[in-house]
């Protein structure tokens, strides 16, 4: 691949979650009975009419500004014509030439390294309906619940230089967008879609070489696995002296491969025009600052914030931002417990560990901050050790439930009566005394077994830093 | 039997409280003046005598007591009415029943009046002559050989010949205005946004309005009323409070301003296609010498772009058209082509066999306009053009404050004479279409009968909102008008 | 500039309606007809004149995020030429 310089451009469409759709009163709601959720709007019966959901226009410029994108100052819809089923009025409303905003930006850190991908632009549009084959007959089922659902439309310039990079920039824009509460932005879900442009072209030319798109990416991952594919096939193709087509081309999640979209795709004549029904809109610029005052602390803000006040490392900081719910978390427990770097620790290391491994989305989780510290307490005033702690995090976890309960229904209060643990060490010098000499000798991690064995005969329960204390004290006794 | 549909709205009223009149006793006199002339001037598209006289029982069992009670109206194909037959005069929306009511519809509903059926059109209202209709054509009460205008030629048809008292219509470049003065009755085209359009099957959605089509301007202003007003469900209506237009009734045109744009009067507008302007052109001067002795003032405007309207008009709205229609498909309603084995087939045929030749014609133009490599050329240079007209209605407003013209080129011409020339029936609108594209609201009314005997109309045209100037100026004219009214002979 | 069958053909491709090859010809000569006349246009020089799609300036028409009964499905499938199970059915896309 180094003969060769990739370009990639991102087209995201993101489904907001409004009371109801774009042009309709009707609820915008996820799953439901097929053809439940309609109007003579959406259905797109002869005589409706669309009337723009003020609610959609508030999100959509919220989203502009998060993403620095210029919202216009004025605003139109156009129709986009084309014939398809699920497509009611056989046109979509969408926007062309005078779109809600233009530019932007979205940084991308790679370790110390941010690279700034532009956006040409951010767009409002109605989304269609769905399609079920049926393989087994001649026909197609139609469900418009979903037409009508309001879209924005992301298009990134292609300032996208690698697989990678295409990947960091969903992880990213995802974060941002989360941080609106406009959207659940979820790609498996559907709330958020992503096609891809890439072309690649020897390194020196200046022209840009054929550009592919590709469809059906169902997940952040498989974006990226998609144009490590493409641009390796391309770069076989131009290594081979092949031209490469512009054309569709469809990822296959099973093949792990991209197949060119057979349906007769020829280029759509879409036949654009101001859409007569919808006039065009001002926004003004009162209205705008309003939003932006009431955008929610964005995410590099907030980084910046936890680095400078809460002493974080970059690295820390960073991983609680790319996730609004670990970052509200964090910031509720350190109302509670002000050490934030023990917060930290415990929601980067094990937390996160449990959620990765059993797919868990942070704001999912069940344990709420007050459970959290309550547990951290319980380590401050020993009445549990720091590993018995781990246990019963998972507990937690697993349960939803808080650590004082779970610690008395296990029985793992950590024994801190001195008298137990010195029956406890009695019994383990008696049983070890080959590495009792071993330590009088001078092997320091002598001891560390003997603590070890102690703690295993009390299931992890005694105080370490008191088992560690007496067994050395009796050994220096029995050295007497 | 009393014919009561032969009276207009507000005699009707009159008799209804004097005579404690029913919904039933009107349904029964529609019934009877329907057996004895729709088969003379076919203007109904669906009509049915046993839902109407049930229709009439809830009515009086409801006991509503609005603006309209008990009064018959009838409703161009083209408005949705729940649960009724609404189907464009088209094939391809056979069996279309609406789930919902027009806003003008549950508006009517609210005042009481009687929704007699649904009156025949061209179809999608493509179309001056009521001809394209896949239903039988109508045909004009006065001579039943010639066309009665259109395409809300069934509303006005009704109208003149007694089968109703009311009628509403739309106008898309003079669909109202048109067949009024070729039918020798009221009709008026709002300004753009007054009447909510959802519920309206649209055509040329930035001109499209819904009018009443009345025997005289005294309904057209108890219709109005009704029927006006800010509609959240049409982005396109205004939030304008409606006046009481029966107001306006009033005999006064002293120091009114009426404009008389000169490039009507000349044959310069036409270039190459010649449109006779006969007798029509006299009565509107008679009516002129009339108003000027009632205290007006004439004053000569010019509307210089006014020659270009035809043009601009047939390539914003087929190109409005073309899109507004692609939903008739065969996927959700109407008819579908079942014997087509794959999608598109069904696409093609169900539209190729569904959709008539005019509205076939006027869709393959309006797809043309808007493709990609001709919208500079024709859709952008048309709405620039457009502006341009509008601008000149402003100037002119300047220095009158109405503007008149003869409603028609021409009176009622024999049914199938234009058929082959869709150009030539295209410019049959030439004096209706620019109102339309500049928005602005239009009167016609009768102001005679040629020759033939057959009626004139003349056309009044006002700022945005002034529907009050022109109600009083028509109920002026109406209330000195000369010479005598005469019914069609059926 | 006159239109072809071909066009003719192709338009109505796009616009997704079956011509006869009767009706391409006839539409042909009618649309080159009703184009020669609109040709007048190309008389008036626009250049510095804004488009006009609405002659009247309303704008900025909103409405509240509050949802209203939707239609049952029942109602919703009324007019469909074939359902089935709460679908509207329709042939196969050929993929």
């Amino acid at each position: 691949m180094s003969h060769y310089i990739t370009t990639i451009g991102l087209e995201i469409h993101l489904q907001l979650s409004t009371k109801t759709k774009a042009f309709c009163a009707c609820p915008n709601s996820f799953g439901g009975e097929p053809n439940t959720f309609t109007c003579p709007v959406c259905l797109g019966l002869p005589g409706s009419l669309p009337v723009l959901n003020s609610q959609y226009l508030r999100h959509a410029i919220k989203v502009a500004l998060a993403l620095s994108s210029n919202v216009s100052g004025r605003m139109k819809f156009d129709r986009k014509n084309y014939f398809y089923p699920d497509l009611p009025k056989d046109y979509q409303i969408s926007q062309y030439d005078m779109p809600l905003a233009l530019g932007g930006h979205v940084d991308i850190t790679d370790g110390h390294k941010t690279k700034s991908i532009g956006l040409t632009r951010v767009h409002m549009e109605e989304d269609a309906g769905k399609l079920i084959h049926d393989n087994k007959r001649a026909s197609s089922y139609v469900d418009f619940n979903r037409t009508g659902t309001p879209l924005l439309e992301i298009v990134s310039e292609p300032d996208i230089s690698s697989p990678e990079e295409a990947y960091r920039y969903l992880v990213t824009i995802k974060s941002i967008l989360k941080y609106l509460d406009v959207s659940d932005c979820n790609m498996e879900e559907g709330s958020l879609r992503c096609d891809a442009n890439i072309s690649i072209r020897p390194k020196g030319q200046q022209e840009l070489g054929t550009k592919v798109e590709l469809k059906n990416l169902n997940s952040f991952k498989g974006v990226r696995d998609a144009l490590i594919y493409e641009e390796k096939r391309q770069a076989r193709m131009l290594l081979d002296g092949e031209v490469i087509v512009q054309q569709t081309r469809l990822w296959n999640e099973q093949k792990q491969a991209s197949e060119p979209m057979r349906t007769k795709e020829q280029a759509h004549d879409y036949r654009y025009f101001p859409d007569p029904d919808l006039l065009p809109f001002t926004i003004d610029s009162v209205l705008v600052e309003e939003i932006r005052l009431s955008l929610p602390e964005m995410p590099e803000e907030k980084r910046e914030r936890f680095i400078r006040d809460c002493g974080l490392s970059e690295y820390d900081a960073s991983v609680l931002v790319s996730d609004r719910a670990m970052s509200s978390f964090f910031e509720s427990c350190v109302k509670l417990y002000p050490e934030p770097k023990v917060i930290v620790n415990w929601l980067t290391g094990d937390i996160q560990g449990y959620l990765n491994a059993n797919n868990i989305e942070f704001s999912n989780m069940k344990t709420t901050p007050q459970q959290l510290t309550g547990m951290i307490r319980l380590i401050d005033n020993n009445t549990i050790s720091g590993r018995i702690a781990k246990e019963v995090l998972f507990d937690m976890l697993v349960t939803g439930n808080s650590a004082d309960g779970i610690v008395k229904e296990k029985g793992l209060i950590q024994i801190s009566d001195e008298g137990v643990i010195e029956q406890l060490a009695a019994d383990v010098l008696n049983e070890n005394p080959k590495v009792v000499d071993d330590y009088i000798s001078g092997k320091t991690n002598a001891l560390g077994f003997l603590v070890g064995q102690l703690m295993k005969k009390s299931k992890g329960k005694a105080n370490p830093q008191l088992a560690n204390q007496i067994i050395k004290k009796k050994i220096e006794q029995a050295r007497e | 039997m009393t014919e009561f549909v032969k009276y207009s709205a507000s005699r009707l009223k009159e008799k209804i409280t004097q005579d404690s009149l029913t919904a039933s006793d009107i349904a029964s006199s529609v019934a009877v003046r329907y057996d004895k002339v729709e088969e003379k001037v076919k203007g109904f598209a669906h009509f049915n005598k046993v839902v109407l006289s049930e229709r009439a029982k809830e009515l009086d069992k409801k006991a509503i007591s609005g603006a309209l009670s008990k009064i018959p109206v009838v409703i161009k194909d083209n408005i949705c009415v729940k649960d009724e037959l609404t189907t464009c005069s088209s094939k391809i929306l056979v069996g279309f029943r609406p789930p919902y009511d027009a806003t003008v519809i549950t508006k009517l509903k609210e005042s009481g009046a009687l929704l007699l059926g649904k009156s025949n059109m061209d179809e999608f209202a493509f179309g001056s002559s009521c001809e394209t209709s896949c239903y039988a054509p109508t045909n004009n009460p006065y001579d039943t050989e010639r066309v009665p205008g259109g395409s809300s030629g069934g509303s006005a048809a009704l109208v003149a010949a007694d089968e109703t008292v009311l009628a509403l219509g739309s106008d898309t470049g003079g669909s109202i205005r048109q067949p009024a003065s070729l039918c020798g009755v009221v009709g008026m085209k709002p300004t753009y946004g007054r009447v909510s359009r959802y519920g309206l099957i649209a055509f040329g959605s930035s001109l499209d309005q819904i009018g009443p089509i009345t025997k005289d301007v005294n309904d057209c202003a108890a219709l109005l009323n009704v029927i006006s007003g800010y509609d959240p469900m049409d982005s396109t209506s205004a939030d304008i409070p409606v006046p009481d237009y029966m107001g306006s009734l009033v005999d006064n045109v002293k120091g009114l301003r009426i404009g008389i744009p000169k490039e009507y009067d000349t044959e310069s507008m036409f270039f190459d296609k010649k449109v006779p302007v006969n007798e029509t052109g006299v009565k509107i001067k008679e009516a002129i010498k009339l108003l000027k002795d009632l205290g007006a003032e004439v004053v000569d405007i010019s509307l210089p772009h006014v020659k270009y309207a035809v043009s601009v008009y047939y390539i914003v709205g087929c190109s409005e058209a073309s899109s507004n229609l692609a939903r008739f498909d065969g996927v959700e309603y109407g008819y579908r082509d079942k014997e087509a084995s794959s999608l598109i087939e069904m696409y093609k045929k169900t539209r190729g066999k569904g959709l008539g030749s005019e509205a076939k014609r006027r869709i393959i133009l309006g797809t043309y306009t808007l493709s990609s490599g001709y919208y500079d050329a024709y859709y952008l240079k048309a709405q620039k053009v457009r502006n341009l007209i509008k601008q000149d209605f402003d100037n002119a407003f300047s220095r009158c404050d109405i503007i008149m013209t003869s409603t028609s080129p021409e009176t009622a011409w024999p049914k199938g004479l234009k058929t082959k020339d869709p150009l030539l029936m295209y410019l049959s609108d030439i004096f209706t279409i620019p109102a339309n594209l500049a928005g602005i609201p239009a009167i016609s009314l009768p102001c005679g009968y040629d020759s033939q005997g057959l009626p004139v109309g003349l056309q009044f045209m006002a700022k945005y909102f002034d529907e009050e100037l022109l109600i009083r100026a028509a109920y002026t004219y109406q209330q000195n008008a000369g010479w005598k009214r005469k019914k069609p002979e059926l | 500039m006159p239109i072809k069958k071909d066009v003719i053909r192709y338009v109505a491709d796009l616009a997704r309606i079956g011509l006869s090859q009767q009706e391409e010809k006839l539409f042909a000569e009618q649309l080159n007809h009703i184009l020669a006349y609109m040709e007048q246009l190309n008389m008036l020089d626009t250049k510095d004149i804004e488009p006009m799609s609405h002659a009247v300036s309303m704008g900025n028409i909103l409405r509240k995020d509050i949802a209203r009964s939707p239609l049952s499905n029942d109602d919703a499938l009324k007019n469909a030429p074939e359902r089935e199970e709460g679908f509207f059915k329709v042939p196969k896309i050929i993929e």
